[in-house]
């Protein structure tokens, strides 16, 4: 198993790296909140803002579309099926994708959290939030990319669930209508907890809303898992 | 001789519709066997079928010896398979996909090294291969492709469509391989619609219409067995053209020609593949 694993993981890096499309994803975050937390002082900003807001919305969007992406484009180009023969199970080519993207995630989450001014314990901290938001929105991804038979079909399905995912947070601070939406999405709970201070950082509310969302989407990861080799 | 393939009653259906339809039929070890028909017989779900890929919604495959919804990953390793689509990553080298599925199969690195590089040079991609897939011509993705299939050096090869759309110089290139690889003691498997294919390569094999096997056996047998007009075509050297029976007085007369020095070329009239498919069926091979 440890060997298809490994094997996933190698092609995965020199595969992947090359798709621009996806590199973008995973750079665009890091970059920008470099660019604005060392260019951008906004008098009575607060703290960690530019850094928590890109951070969540790398969180929506990173991890989803490039999971959804590398499962449709496999599917597309029969690339599965040849796994197939090679004796690769779903649940390895899971795994071997997984620790790809969530490592590569974590490292762009790092950047992040290092330009917002993160450090020590706050840094640690940070890096749990975003690694719980990269887990379940590569769940997410998988789902889609699972349950989509080609690319096309599962761009047209992330696109606007990553829209979500990553923007809300964002308009939710400046709508309070939105805020009432958006606080039941996964991405603006971690938003709230990346923001909030002290000893309460995660609340009952908190835990109950990101448990329905692990929940929902590890339904529909279940149920488009059985389809990865079967279509 | 041991067969390599069998398959027993098998029949599959998608929903509604019923892609195949109680099929018999067997392999022997060592020998190339041809399912022929048109685009959508059936071909490639019976593919999918015997390694293992479909389960049978009736019936049984068995692929040496085993059932083929129990292969296992040993077993998986003796079965090399080349797909109607390429299944090849398009951005990495042609050098770095061979490796992937050897390091898949659990080959060290060395090994994979070495053997990669033969066999890029047997097939002549030897020195394109840093070059990304995506950029190599629909001849070489095939050969790619064939690679691939024999890189774990299979028992059995399954080639889906090998030739399709190929010009006719890569076709001669792959038949080669195709019989080096029998040489080798390899069972292949192999679909095509293209009836000269078959004939030129085949031990035996099977016409899909469908999903019911039509017609099976030797191709020469074949021809002889549906020769319904049993005739001699004769051209004569003064560009006069001869039809005759298979009758006592046509040898007479064949024996004059040849004693007068007046034949040119002289033929039978059994018929191609494609012309026993048409006449079983209704319909062309190369739909």
């Amino acid at each position: 198993m440890m060997n298809h694993v490994r094997s996933i993981l190698w092609k995965q890096l020199k595969d992947t790296l090359k798709n621009t499309a996806i590199l973008i994803q995973f750079l665009m975050f890091p970059c920008m909140t470099i660019i604005m937390e060392t260019c951008v002082d906004i008098p009575n900003m607060q703290e960690h803002f530019f850094s928590n807001m890109f951070a969540v919305m790398y969180v929506g969007m990173a991890p989803l579309t490039a999971m959804s992406a590398i499962i449709s484009e496999e599917k597309e180009q029969n690339t599965l099926r040849v796994l197939q023969m090679y004796n690769v199970k779903a649940f390895e080519y899971f795994v071997g994708n997984a620790i790809y993207i969530i490592s590569i995630c974590m490292c762009g989450s790092l950047v992040i959290g290092i330009a917002g001014g993160y450090r020590g314990m706050d840094l640690l901290r940070f890096m749990v939030i975003m690694l719980i938001g990269h887990v379940i929105s590569m769940f997410a991804g998988a789902a889609i990319g699972a349950g989509c038979k080609n690319q096309m079909v599962a761009t047209s399905l992330s696109v606007p669930i990553m829209m979500v995912g990553a923007f809300l947070p964002m308009l939710s601070t400046f709508n309070h209508t939105i805020e009432k939406v958006a606080k039941y999405i996964y991405s603006e709970q971690l938003y709230l907890i990346l923001n909030r201070q002290g000893a309460t950082i995660i609340r009952v509310d908190t835990l109950v809303i990101l448990l329905i969302n692990i929940l929902l989407i590890a339904g529909c990861f279940t149920k488009a898992y059985r389809h990865v080799f079967s279509d | 001789m041991q067969n390599a393939i069998e398959i027993c009653n098998g029949a599959h259906s998608f929903k509604e519709t019923e892609v195949l339809k109680q099929i018999n039929l067997s392999v022997k070890k060592g020998e190339i066997f041809g399912l022929l028909g048109p685009s959508g017989a059936g071909k490639t779900t019976l593919i999918n079928i015997i390694t293992g890929q479909l389960h049978p919604s009736e019936g049984k495959s068995i692929i040496q010896g085993v059932d083929s919804t129990l292969l296992s990953g040993d077993e998986y390793k003796k079965i090399g398979i080349m797909m109607d689509h390429f299944g090849l990553y398009e951005r990495m080298s042609c050098y770095d996909n061979l490796k992937f599925y050897a390091k898949l199969d659990g080959n060290s690195n060395d090994e994979i090294d070495e053997r990669i590089n033969r066999i890029l040079k047997e097939i002549a991609l030897f020195e394109v291969k840093k070059l990304p897939v995506a950029k190599l011509s629909k001849g070489m993705k095939n050969r790619l492709s064939f690679a691939r299939a024999i890189l774990r050096r299979p028992d059995i090869l399954f080639l889906d469509e090998p030739t399709c759309g190929l010009d006719p110089n890569t076709t001669e290139e792959l038949h080669k391989r195709i019989l080096e690889e029998k040489a080798r003691g390899t069972t292949i498997f192999l679909t095509t619609h293209n009836m000269h294919e078959a004939q030129k390569l085949c031990d035996h094999v099977a016409l899909l219409h469908e999903g019911i096997i039509v017609a099976y056996g030797n191709p020469s047998e074949l021809c002889r067995k549906y020769n319904h007009q049993r005739r001699f075509l004769i051209h004569l050297k003064n560009g006069e053209d001869v039809e005759l029976g298979h009758e006592r007085d046509s040898a007479d007369t064949i024996a004059n020609y040849l004693k007068n020095d007046e034949l040119e070329t002289i033929h039978t009239t059994e018929p191609d593949l494609e012309t026993i498919f048409m006449e079983l069926t209704g319909g062309k091979l190369n739909q």
